[in-house]
C-alpha cells in the first residue's frame, strides 16, 4: 500500500465543534498529537486513540483516527487488547490525571509490567474538570485551587517515578504550551517499542489558578538584573541529561531509573521536561507472546481466519480431544 | 450403578485418585459422573470425589454411596453414614483409634452432631466406633494396611526411601476398590497413564503399589462384594472433560482468539485450560479455503492457529481488554465468577452502548461478596439479566449439562456477533468441577456466523458510519484497522458516526436502535434453541428449571418413571434473556401444576417467568446450601410436592 499523498496535521482533525473552555491546554496537546502523527505518516485507518472520561477524554472525537472514547480510568486495558489483537495498529491511549492515577491507578501501574508497543499521553492539569474543579491525584497537599472549599489534604503521586517503578520503559513529560516540543516528544513515544508514557502538564484555565500559563512562565518570579519572568520550566536535553539506558543489564537499568526519579522530585522553581527514562532493551509484551508461542507473528488475533469460505470452523481439535479420550 | 467415593485432605492426592478411578474404571467401559467438593483452602482441609459409574449415561450422582475409599480417619468420620447398608468402607487400619475430637478441621456443628449420635447410639468417639456403627448395619469393612503394603512395594521396587511412596496411599485406595468391583487391574494401568502423563517411572511405581494392595485385599477378604464392575466393551469416541475444558475447547473451535481473566475460583480453570492449549492445529475442510481478515495484509497461516489468553490486574481490565481486542475485529471472551463479574459491569454497560460483540462466560458459585467460593449455587440469573446502569440489550443464556456447554459456547459467539452486543453464558460450579465421560462432539455441523462485519478494506468515499440507522437495526461493523472506515466510539450517547449526541432526536432513535435488537433476537432464534421440552408436551405437571439442574432432574425422573410416576415433563429455559415468554406461555398453558427447581433462594428464573410470561409456579423446590442437588433429591423433593403439595421445599443435601 502507497501512500499518494503526504499527510498534514489537516488530515488528521474532524469537523467537530470543540467544546472545550478557550485557553485550555487540551488545544495545546491535541494539535501535537495530531502533528506527530502526521509527521510519522502514519495513515489515519491504521491508528486508534483510546480515551477515558474528562475533558481530556474528548480527544479522540477531534482527530481523524479511530478513536475509541471508553470508560473512566480504562483507556489502557481497551488499547492494550486492540494492540494485541492487531500489531500493525499504532495505539495511543489518552486521559486526565484523575482518569489515569485515581480510578485507573491500577491499570496504571499492570500496563508498566507488561510493555505492549502503545503510547499513553497523560493530561495533568491537577484537577477533575468535567465535573467542576476537585482535586485530583497529582494536586499537591495543602494547595486550594479555586473550586476546593478547603485546602487538599491529600499528598500528590508523582507520575514520572510512579511510571518508573512500574515497568514503562519510555518515560517523559512535556507541556501543553510548547507544542514542538511535545510534538517531538509524542513522535519519539509512538516509535519507540513498548509502553512509552508521556506525562504532559497543563494549565485549567477555569479551575486551577495555581498552576497557570502565567505560573509555568514565572511571571511571579521576575529576575531582578533583567527584570524579565524566570521560567519554571526547563528542557532535560538541554542540561546534558542522558534518558537511554545504554545497554541491556539490570544494574544500567536500575543507575537511570534511581537518577530519573530522583530528578522527577524537581518541582516549584525549576521542573524539568523532556525524556526522563528510555530503555530500547526490555522485551515487549508481543515478543514475550511469540517468545512461548511464535506462531503469534503470523497469527496475532486479528489477522487469523477463524472460518473456511463456507463457514466452517478452521481449528481442528481432534488432538486436544485425544488427550481427553478414554482408551482401553 | 456404581456410587464411589473417595476423600482426604486437601493437597494429599484426592484428585489425582478421583481421576484415576473415573478414568479406569471409564476404560473398563464405564459411563461415568463426578462430582468434586473442596474448602476455599489450599492444603489440610476435606476434600471429597463422588463418582457414579454405569452401563449407561450418567448426569448426575446420587446420595448412597456404595464405596467409601479412605486414607485419613475423617473421611469415614464425615462420610460413613452415606455409606448403604452391604456397601464397603475401606480405610487405613492403623487409625482406629483416632478419635473425632481430635480433628481439628471438621467443623463445630459437624463435631457436635456426630458425638450426639455416636452418644445416642451408645458407643464412643473413636474411628473404631463409627465403623462399630456401620458394621453393625450391614456395611462390610475393610480394613488396609496401608502402611506395611507400602513397605512391601518399596521391597519389590527396591526402593528404600519410603517417603517417596507415602503418596501411593490414595492410589492404593483406589486399587482396593478395583479389587472388590471384580474389576481388571490392567486398566489402572490405563489410569495411571492418564493420571500421571509422560511420567512413566511414577506410573510404573504406582502400578507395584496397585498391585501389591489388589493382591492383598482378593487373598485377605472374601470376595462377596455385590457390584462388580467386568471389563465391557468401550463405548466409542468416549472423552473425560469437565465444564471448563470442554467450554476451553468450544471457544478455540467458535474462533474465539482473545480470552482474558482475572484469577478466580471457579472459572480460572478455563482460562489456564486454554493458555495451555493455546497452539492448535487448523484443519483442512474445504481444502483449507480460509476465509483470511483483510487485517491480515496478505499474511498466511502455517499448519497452526493460536488463541491469545491475557492474565489481566483486575476484571475490570478483563473485559475491557477482550472488548479492545473485539473491535480489532477478533471473536474474544472473558471468564469470570460472581464477583469477578460484580467489576465487569461497567464494561458489559460500554460493550451495550457500542453494541460490541464479546462473550462473558460465568461460572457461578456461592454468594453474596466472597460467599462460597468454591461451593455451588445459580445465584447470579438476576443480576446478568440486569446488570448496568440504564438500558442495553445482552443476551443471557444457560446450559445444562458438558455438551450443551460446548454448542452453546459457539452459539454465544455467533449471537454475539450477529446481534452485535454482550452475551453472557452461564454456568456454575457443578459444570465447572464436575467430570463427565461424554461422546466427543460432532463438530461437522457447526458454522460460524460472524453476521455484518466487514472484510475488506472500503475506498473511503462509501462515508461509513459505524451506527448507521437500519431496517433491522444493525449497522455493518467494521474492525479498527480498515481503511475507508473510520469510526468513533463513545459511552455516551452517540450519532451514527459515533460521535458525542445529546439531540433529544437522536436519542430516542439511538436507544430505539438499540433495544429493539433484543426483538430480533427473540424473532430470529429458534425456540429449540431457546426451551427444551423433556417428556409429553401435554403433561398436567410442569417441572421448569434451567442451567446445571438439567442432569439431577432427567435422572431423577427416570428414577420417578420406575416408581411408576411417570406423568411429569420439565421445561428447561436456555436463554433467560430476552425471555422466551411466547414458548414459556404456550407450552405451559395447560400446567396445572408447575414446579420450579432452582439452585437459589428466590426462585429467580420463576420471577422472570411471572414477569415476562405471567406464569407463576404452583410449587418450588430450592437448594442454596452451596452443594448440587443429586438426582435422589429430586426424586424426593418432588415426591414431597406431589404427595403433600409442599408450597416451598428447601432441600440440603451433601457434605
Amino acid at each position: 500500500m502507497t501512500v499518494t499523498q503526504k499527510l498534514t496535521a489537516a488530515h488528521f482533525r474532524t469537523p467537530l465543534f470543540n467544546d472545550w473552555c478557550p485557553g485550555c491546554g487540551d488545544f495545546g496537546i491535541l494539535a501535537s498529537i495530531q502533528m506527530a502523527l502526521a509527521e510519522l505518516q502514519i495513515e489515519p485507518h491504521r491508528a486508534v486513540v483510546f480515551s477515558g472520561i474528562g475533558c481530556s477524554s474528548k480527544t479522540p472525537h477531534y482527530i481523524n483516527v479511530y478513536g475509541i472514547h471508553t470508560v473512566h480510568g480504562r483507556p489502557l486495558p481497551f488499547a492494550i487488547g486492540a494492540k494485541l489483537a492487531n500489531p500493525d495498529l499504532t495505539v495511543i491511549a489518552v486521559g486526565g490525571d484523575g482518569d489515569g492515577l485515581g480510578i485507573g491507578a491500577g491499570h496504571f501501574v499492570n500496563a508498566g509490567r507488561r510493555n505492549v508497543d502503545i503510547t499513553y499521553i497523560l493530561y495533568d492539569n491537577g484537577v477533575y474538570g468535567l465535573t467542576k474543579g476537585q482535586a485530583s491525584p497529582t494536586l499537591r497537599r495543602g494547595l486550594k485551587t479555586k473550586a476546593l472549599p478547603r485546602p487538599n489534604i491529600n499528598d500528590a503521586v508523582n507520575p514520572i517515578a510512579l511510571a518508573i517503578v512500574s515497568g514503562y520503559t519510555f518515560v517523559a513529560r512535556g507541556y501543553a504550551y510548547d507544542t514542538r516540543h511535545l510534538k517531538e516528544l509524542i513522535k519519539q513515544g509512538i516509535q519507540h517499542k513498548g509502553t512509552s508514557f508521556i506525562q504532559v502538564l497543563q494549565p485549567c484555565p477555569t479551575y486551577n489558578d495555581i498552576h497557570t500559563k502565567e505560573w509555568f512562565a514565572g511571571e511571579d518570579k521576575i529576575d531582578p538584573v533583567s527584570k524579565r519572568p524566570t521560567p519554571r520550566l526547563y528542557k532535560l536535553e538541554e542540561i546534558g541529561y542522558v534518558a537511554e539506558v545504554q545497554s541491556d543489564s539490570e544494574e544500567e537499568r536500575v543507575k537511570r531509573r534511581v537518577e530519573a526519579i530522583r530528578l522527577s522530585y524537581e518541582w516549584g522553581d525549576r521542573i524539568p521536561i523532556g525524556v526522563f527514562y528510555n530503555d530500547p532493551f526490555t522485551p515487549t509484551y508481543e515478543e514475550r507472546i511469540a517468545g512461548i508461542a511464535p506462531v503469534y507473528l503470523e497469527a496475532a488475533p486479528a489477522w487469523q481466519p477463524i472460518r473456511t469460505k463456507s463457514l466452517r470452523p478452521v481449528a481442528d481439535v481432534t488432538n486436544i480431544f485425544n488427550e481427553l479420550k478414554v482408551v482401553q | 450403578m456404581l456410587s464411589w467415593m473417595i476423600g482426604g485432605a486437601q493437597g494429599s492426592g484426592v484428585d489425582s485418585s478421583a481421576n484415576l478411578f473415573a478414568y479406569s474404571i471409564s476404560s473398563a467401559g464405564y459411563y461415568i459422573f463426578g462430582k468434586r467438593e473442596y474448602y476455599s483452602n489450599i492444603k489440610g482441609e476435606h476434600s471429597y470425589f463422588n463418582v457414579v459409574a454405569s452401563d449407561r449415561p450418567v448426569r448426575s450422582t446420587i446420595d448412597p454411596v456404595h464405596i467409601l475409599a479412605s486414607f485419613d480417619a475423617e473421611t469415614v468420620f464425615r462420610h460413613a453414614h452415606e455409606v448403604v447398608n452391604g456397601g464397603a468402607i475401606i480405610y487405613d487400619a492403623s487409625q482406629e483409634g483416632e478419635s473425632l475430637k481430635n480433628i481439628p478441621t471438621i467443623e463445630e456443628r459437624v463435631k457436635t452432631d456426630l458425638s450426639r449420635w455416636l452418644r445416642d447410639e451408645g458407643v464412643g468417639e473413636t474411628l473404631k466406633d463409627v465403623l462399630t456403627l456401620a458394621k453393625r448395619r450391614g456395611v462390610k469393612l475393610y480394613p488396609i494396611p496401608y502402611m506395611d503394603l507400602i513397605k512391601k512395594t518399596g521391597e519389590i521396587l527396591g526402593e528404600q526411601q519410603l517417603t517417596l511412596l507415602m503418596r501411593m496411599v490414595n492410589t492404593m485406595a483406589v486399587a482396593a476398590s478395583f479389587a472388590l468391583l471384580k474389576a481388571d487391574i490392567n486398566r489402572l494401568h490405563r489410569g495411571l497413564t492418564y493420571a500421571f502423563r509422560a511420567k512413566k517411572a511414577v506410573v510404573e511405581m504406582n502400578f507395584a503399589g496397585c498391585k501389591v494392595v489388589y493382591d492383598y485385599v482378593k487373598s485377605n477378604f472374601s470376595d462377596d462384594f455385590p457390584i462388580s464392575l467386568p471389563n465391557r466393551p468401550l463405548p466409542q469416541d468416549l472423552v473425560l472433560v469437565n465444564g471448563t475444558s470442554i467450554v476451553g475447547i468450544a471457544k478455540v473451535v467458535a474462533g474465539c482468539r482473545f480470552q482474558t481473566y482475572y484469577p478466580i475460583t471457579p472459572a480460572a480453570d478455563e482460562s489456564v485450560y486454554l493458555e495451555d492449549k493455546q497452539v492448535f492445529d487448523l484443519n483442512m475442510v474445504d481444502g483449507g479455503d480460509y476465509e483470511y481478515p483483510h487485517l491480515a495484509e496478505n499474511r498466511q497461516l502455517s499448519g497452526k492457529g493460536h488463541i491469545l489468553v491475557v492474565q489481566t490486574e483486575d476484571e475490570l481490565a478483563a473485559i475491557d481488554m477482550a472488548v479492545g481486542a473485539s473491535l480489532a475485529g477478533v471473536r474474544a471472551a472473558t471468564s469470570t465468577s460472581g464477583p469477578g463479574f460484580s467489576l465487569m459491569v461497567e464494561g458489559l454497560g460500554w460493550a451495550g452502548m457500542n453494541e460490541v460483540p464479546v462473550v462473558i462466560t460465568i461460572y457461578q458459585r456461592g454468594g453474596p461478596s466472597t460467599g462460597l467460593p468454591t461451593r455451588h449455587e445459580q445465584g447470579d440469573l438476576l443480576f446478568t439479566v440486569f446488570a448496568g446502569h440504564g438500558e442495553f440489550p445482552r443476551i443471557v443464556m444457560a446450559s445444562g449439562d458438558m455438551e450443551e456447554a460446548f454448542y452453546d459456547t459457539i452459539k454465544a459467539f455467533n449471537y454475539a456477533e450477529k446481534f452485535q452486543l454482550p452475551v453472557i453464558h452461564l454456568l456454575d460450579k457443578s459444570l465447572a468441577n464436575s467430570t463427565q465421560s461424554i461422546h466427543i462432539p460432532n463438530i461437522g455441523d457447526v458454522v460460524l456466523d460472524r453476521g455484518l462485519l466487514i472484510n475488506e478494506h472500503l475506498d473511503g468515499k462509501s462515508g461509513y458510519k459505524r451506527f448507521q440507522f437500519t431496517d433491522n437495526n444493525i449497522s455493518p461493523r467494521a474492525p479498527i484497522g480498515t481503511r475507508g472506515a473510520i469510526f468513533w466510539n463513545t459511552g455516551d450517547e452517540h450519532d451514527e458516526l459515533g460521535h458525542i449526541s445529546e439531540d433529544p432526536v437522536i436519542r430516542t432513535r439511538m436507544m430505539d436502535k438499540r433495544m429493539s435488537k433484543l426483538e430480533l433476537v427473540k424473532e430470529s432464534i429458534p425456540t429449540e434453541e431457546k426451551v427444551v421440552i423433556h417428556g409429553g408436551h401435554d403433561s398436567d405437571t410442569w417441572i421448569v428449571s434451567w442451567g446445571s439442574t438439567k442432569g439431577p432432574i432427567l435422572d431423577a425422573l427416570e428414577m420417578l418413571r420406575e416408581e411408576g410416576i411417570d406423568s411429569i415433563s420439565f421445561l428447561q429455559l436456555k436463554i433467560l434473556h430476552p425471555f422466551p415468554a411466547e414458548a414459556c406461555s404456550e407450552i405451559l398453558s395447560g400446567a396445572k401444576r408447575i414446579i420450579d427447581i432452582e439452585q437459589n433462594y428466590s426462585g429467580q428464573m420463576a420471577k422472570l417467568l411471572a414477569m415476562e410470561a405471567g406464569i407463576r409456579p404452583t410449587n418450588w423446590i430450592l437448594k442454596y446450601n452451596g452443594r448440587p442437588f443429586s438426582s435422589t433429591e429430586v426424586a424426593d423433593a418432588v415426591k414431597d410436592v406431589l404427595s403433600r403439595n409442599t408450597k416451598r421445599v428447601v432441600t440440603n443435601r451433601g457434605g
